[in-house]
């Protein structure tokens, strides 16, 4: 009996050391495979025409996603702020807490949720197919190395376009937010504006946010590269690859989102 | 044709230059070369020599670790043991800069094309090129329109990889893999899945080539009757081993019992028809719980 109890706890204790290495095992490796994107970057950047194609599949196509997504939120925002301060007659506040809800967090963490499902996804998907098609083993055996033909372009196009995208989200929130709160609901105009110039600094506000964007931008880029490069090269493993992109990416942005608020805002507001 | 020379293995590497220069000398050999995928065995003790300016054929059942055999001597694969050595190179121990040297001097023609499905015809043939040498644009098209024109799609420059039949699309792929006037010629199955014009297509463009262009050809398949026709030398793999070699001559006299089922088709015979089971009589008269 105490035996059998042995073994399990035995069991038990190697499945869990098994998963901790396993886990710690992946992280190196993906680790591994950043430093070996980031070897190639002059050659993302020399021949410059690859990754501004990158960046116009991933940044100019998801355009109408983002700013869509940005102006309702920023509308919503608005129309339910309102409702909040009204009671502490404090709405022409408005301005303000659109704006800094939208440039700290909800521009970076939203705009990144939706660049991961619609760029991230794809790029995924066009790596992992190019590999089941055996166009990136074409690629090696034509002496080109498919990370710095393939995957540093995308991992750059990623990485520059994730701000700009996240500084249109936010901007067209913001203007979303003005079109509820002064067209609809009657604020001042120069309360709006006035109290968001006054509220909103570059920094800590627009700079970290702009930090932060750049931080989702590169996991989602990293993540996304690295799923396609390591999928499985069969119609079932490219569509696994292609859900844990977006799985992983939105998981990873919002734990990090929580990791930097916490050092960056919290010396400077609550402290 | 005699058997290839014995395997003589020889310490001092040879410029690759001197490829063609001395059809007699081997271009491609490997000895006593084993791979395995984590425990399963792929390739137990393979020893193969492939004279320069010759087609020869790997042949063997699906899964017999053909392919595998072409990925060692790109140096995609390193093997456990054995050695592969490519115009007196050892492959295996290359760093990878002298590799990546190594594969310009190769072709390779994958199963099914490989081809860039984001480019055209014309760019993905073009693409090695621009990825390889300075060349003005106006040779570059030159260029390409030559290699299109060898393997007769001259007017198909403009489509892009998913107009193309599977056949016409063989045929792109083999113009980009002489885009550089290779040494060393890989085909991965380039008879899979064709319709037997294009096949014939397929069959005749390799020997031409590899005749044109001073040539070394390995040719991967299981087309046992194509591959008569055009090849040099066959080598016969079945469950990792070398089982019989021999030129198409010999291949069509040999009373090997492997050679003969493979070549006539047979069903069953040294390679059998049924997967290793346990007994059919005990298995369906078992308990089922």
């Amino acid at each position: 009996m105490s035996t059998d109890v042995a073994t399990g706890i035995t069991y038990w204790l190697r499945r869990l050391g098994g998963t901790v290495t396993g886990v710690v095992a992946q992280l190196g490796y993906v680790a591994r495979f950043l430093v070996a994107v980031l070897w190639h970057t002059p050659d993302a950047f020399r021949r410059i025409h690859l990754t501004l194609r990158e960046i116009y599949f991933s940044g100019v196509l998801s355009l109408v996603i983002i700013l869509m997504s940005g102006l309702f939120v920023g509308m919503v925002l608005s129309l339910q702020g309102y409702e909040t301060l009204k009671r502490y007659g404090a709405d022409e506040q408005l301005g303000i807490l659109v704006a800094l809800a939208l440039v700290r967090e909800l521009g970076p963490v939203l705009a990144g949720l939706l660049f991961a499902s619609r760029a991230g996804s794809a790029i995924t998907a066009e790596i992992g197919l190019m590999k089941t098609t055996e166009q990136l083993a074409a690629m090696e055996m034509m002496a080109v190395d498919p990370l710095a033909r393939v995957v540093a372009p995308r991992f750059w196009g990623g990485v520059i376009s994730m701000p700009l995208l996240a500084a249109l989200f936010s901007a067209c929130g913001i203007f979303g937010g003005y079109i509820v709160g002064v067209k609809l609901i009657g604020i001042d105009a120069g309360a709006f504006w006035g109290q968001m110039k006054a509220g909103v600094n570059v920094w800590p506000d627009v700079t970290n946010g702009i930090i932060k964007s750049l931080v989702f931008g590169a996991a989602v880029s990293l993540i996304a590269v690295f799923e396609g490069y390591e999928a499985k090269p069969t119609a079932e493993g490219v569509a696994t690859a292609t859900t844990r992109t977006v799985v992983i990416s939105s998981l990873t942005i919002l734990a990090l989102d929580f990791v930097m608020t916490v050092f960056m805002f919290r010396g400077a507001n609550v402290g | 044709m005699s058997p290839p020379a014995k395997p003589t293995p020889s310490r001092a590497a040879e410029p690759i230059a001197a490829w063609r220069v001395d059809p007699e000398v081997v271009a491609v050999e490997l000895v006593d070369v084993s791979f395995s995928y984590d425990v399963r065995p792929v390739l137990k003790g393979i020893t193969m020599t492939i004279p320069r300016g010759k087609i020869v054929a790997i042949m063997g059942g699906s899964g017999c670790g053909k392919t595998t055999i072409l990925r060692l001597i790109g140096g995609q694969l390193r093997p456990q043991s054995g050695q592969v050595r490519v115009g007196g190179q050892s492959v295996p121990d290359l760093e990878p800069e002298a590799l990546y040297d190594l594969r310009r001097k190769y072709g390779m023609l994958f199963q099914f094309g490989a081809l860039f499905t984001d480019m055209s015809v014309f760019e993905n043939i073009a693409f090695p090129m621009r990825e390889h040498t300075e060349l003005p644009e106006e040779l570059i098209r030159d260029l390409v329109l030559m290699k299109l024109q060898a393997v007769g799609l001259r007017g198909a420059a403009h489509l892009m990889p998913a107009e193309l039949s599977g056949g016409m699309a063989r045929r792109v792929a083999l113009a980009r893999a002489i885009a550089l006037d290779p040494m060393l010629v890989l085909y991965d199955e380039p008879f899979a899945g064709l319709d037997p014009i294009s096949l014939g297509v397929i069959g005749q463009l390799i020997r031409r080539l590899n005749d044109a262009l001073s040539i070394t050809s390995i040719v991967v398949t299981h087309d046992v009757y194509e591959s008569l026709k055009i090849v040099d030398y066959l080598y016969f793999v079945s469950e990792g081993r070398i089982v019989a070699s021999g030129t198409p001559g010999e291949v069509r006299a040999s009373a090997d019992p492997f050679v003969r089922q493979f070549v006539n088709g047979a069903p069953d015979g040294p390679v059998p028809f049924h997967y290793p089971a346990a007994s059919y009589r005990e298995e369906l008269l078992a308990d089922v719980d």
